[in-house]
């Protein structure tokens, strides 16, 4: 059993930490009110059958795949341009959080100074206030501010996504090795030029994986903010639901699939040549 | 004058006392070697002189200059003027031997050639002349992962050489190569420094190669200068004293005894 020799000094506390997880879990499905029941109730059942049977075949009329080819290319358009602004934005914050650039750090065993702590901080706080706002959120101001169509769905991209590639970004640059940094930063390099040798070339794969799946992410947060009248699939989807028009959303949905394995392959692809 | 320290203590953060008060004073165009046993605080002493690690108490003099009393634009380009040979040099995997030696010259570089040279590197001709004197000019395209450890150190070497600092410090630069290879390379970083009147400090495991390569030897135990010789005056009793180590007791080998190995055929 466990004799003395044996013991492990983390499993109590592991063991502890499960037990925690555990017990948190519970009131929080009690407190989402999550209900699996009602999937098996039988209205709700013959009501989603109903809609579901007629999502085959998928409407393919020459009409209706040019409004979709053109609802999708703009789909695609709303995250790629959505996409580059937030990267203008999350790049530059993302050095600015990150404590992988501090210079005092590689004099000091790892530890930034207490000033450039303090300056990371507001930072920071930028970061998380662009993304503690959700992107529909947003998407329903800029529509108020600059009316209906895809220029409110690219703003609030933008803005959110800087907010979780800033963030994320920093966080990437801190967990890879830092001693490349540190050596150059020794032998008088610049923090940037420090950095591009040093951690990029570390950091470069995992940075493009992430930044791939983030532009998924904002495939489907710009048809999500359709909805709300910004453009894309997501409004052609919410016309043909409104309508009833379960052959048009099957569609859709099949566009979206292919979409997403696009990305998918590229990030495959990307990360291939970067391994 | 290229170094001096005065009464220099390092202290880390867990109150372990790596150095204290270290007196030391190393000419320009000087080669010397430290030596000491493991923990003996020989890495801090490179660390300080290499103005990678902060004194926490003494003084300190690289170059003319105290870098703990300029600004760190001016600290940066001090160190530029330094080089530090690391025993396993902190090399990214995926990057390539040309890149990795050409960083040796970042400091010196601004930030547009050097981004530049990230893309397309710059000077092919001066990274393979200095991997080739450390005979590693066919590895120029190779990535670092694909190198062995003794490759790397070679590498690291051939960083220091291309970045061309005045001060040219190694903590165990040959502690990964074969002895062959080791003597080779250390003779290549004293000509280096020779040449160049280039002051060289080295921190050897290799007893030997130390008095082999090096006029000055210093000895360095538990955070202290042992002592502080040129070469020929080094003896074994000196050696003995500085390396002996009353905790280790080797385990007692087994006494075999001649009843148990009867042959049973």
């Amino acid at each position: 059993m466990l004799t003395r020799d044996s013991r492990d000094p983390a499993a109590l506390p592991r063991l502890l930490l499960t037990a925690v997880a555990l017990a948190l879990l519970w009131p929080g499905i009690q407190l989402a009110e999550l209900d699996l029941g009602v999937l098996l109730a039988a209205d709700s059942q013959s009501e989603m059958g109903r809609f579901v049977a007629a999502f085959w075949p998928p409407a393919h009329a020459p009409d209706f795949l040019r409004l979709l080819l053109d609802a999708t290319l703009q789909t695609l358009a709303i995250a790629t341009a959505g996409m580059a602004l937030a990267l203008v934005v999350a790049i530059p914050t993302g050095l600015l959080a990150s404590r992988a650039l501090s210079l005092s750090a590689a004099s000091r065993g790892g530890r930034p100074g207490v000033l450039g702590q303090a300056l990371r901080w507001p930072v920071r706080a930028l970061l998380i206030f662009l993304r503690s706002v959700p992107e529909i959120v947003w998407a329903l101001l800029f529509v108020r501010a600059v009316g209906l169509g895809p220029t409110a769905g690219v703003l609030a991209i933008a803005i959110t996504y800087a907010g979780m590639l800033g963030k994320v970004y920093a966080e990437i640059f801190e967990s890879v090795d830092r001693r490349p940094m540190h050596a150059l930063l020794q032998a008088g390099a610049g923090r940037l030029s420090a950095f591009c040798y040093g951690i990029l070339p570390n950091a470069a794969a995992e940075l493009t994986s992430y930044t791939v799946y983030r532009w998924e992410c904002a495939i489907r947060a710009s048809v999500v903010m359709g909805f709300v009248g910004a453009g894309g699939l997501g409004q052609q989807i919410d016309l043909s639901l409104r309508m009833f028009a379960g052959d048009e959303v099957a569609s859709m949905l099949l566009t979206f699939l292919l979409l997403v394995l696009l990305a998918d392959g590229l990030s495959r692809v990307l990360r291939g040549r970067l391994a | 004058m290229s170094l001096r320290l005065s009464g220099a203590g390092l202290q880390h953060g867990n109150g372990v006392h790596a150095l204290r008060g270290v007196d030391l004073h190393i000419a320009a165009g000087e080669r010397v070697a430290i030596i000491g046993p493991s923990g003996a605080g020989k890495s801090s002493l490179l660390g300080i002189m290499a103005s990678a690690l902060r004194p926490t108490s003494g003084d300190l003099q690289l170059l003319e200059e105290d870098p703990w009393r300029l600004s760190s634009r001016a600290r940066q380009r001090l160190r530029s003027r330094i080089g530090l040979i690391h025993q396993a040099p902190p090399l990214p995997p995926r990057q390539r031997v040309v890149t990795a030696v050409l960083a040796g010259r970042l400091g010196q570089w601004g930030l547009g050639r050097s981004m530049v040279n990230l893309l397309h590197p710059l000077d092919i001709p001066g990274a393979r002349a200095v991997l080739a004197q450390l005979d590693l000019a066919d590895r120029l395209f190779a990535q670092c992962q694909q190198l062995s450890g003794g490759q790397l150190q070679r590498v690291g070497i051939a960083r220091a050489l291309y970045q061309d600092p005045s001060l040219l410090l190694a903590d165990e630069p040959v502690s990964a190569m074969d002895p062959v290879l080791a003597d080779h390379t250390l003779r290549v970083l004293c000509r280096h420094a020779e040449s160049r009147g280039v002051t060289l400090v080295a921190s050897l495991h290799a007893v030997e190669l130390a008095l082999a390569h090096f006029p000055r030897i210093i000895g360095v135990r538990a955070g202290q200068i042992a002592f502080d010789r040129p070469a020929g005056e080094v003896d074994p009793e000196l050696l003995d004293a500085l390396y002996a180590n009353e905790q280790l007791v080797s385990p007692p080998l087994p006494t075999a005894s001649m009843e148990l190995q009867i042959p049973r055929c």
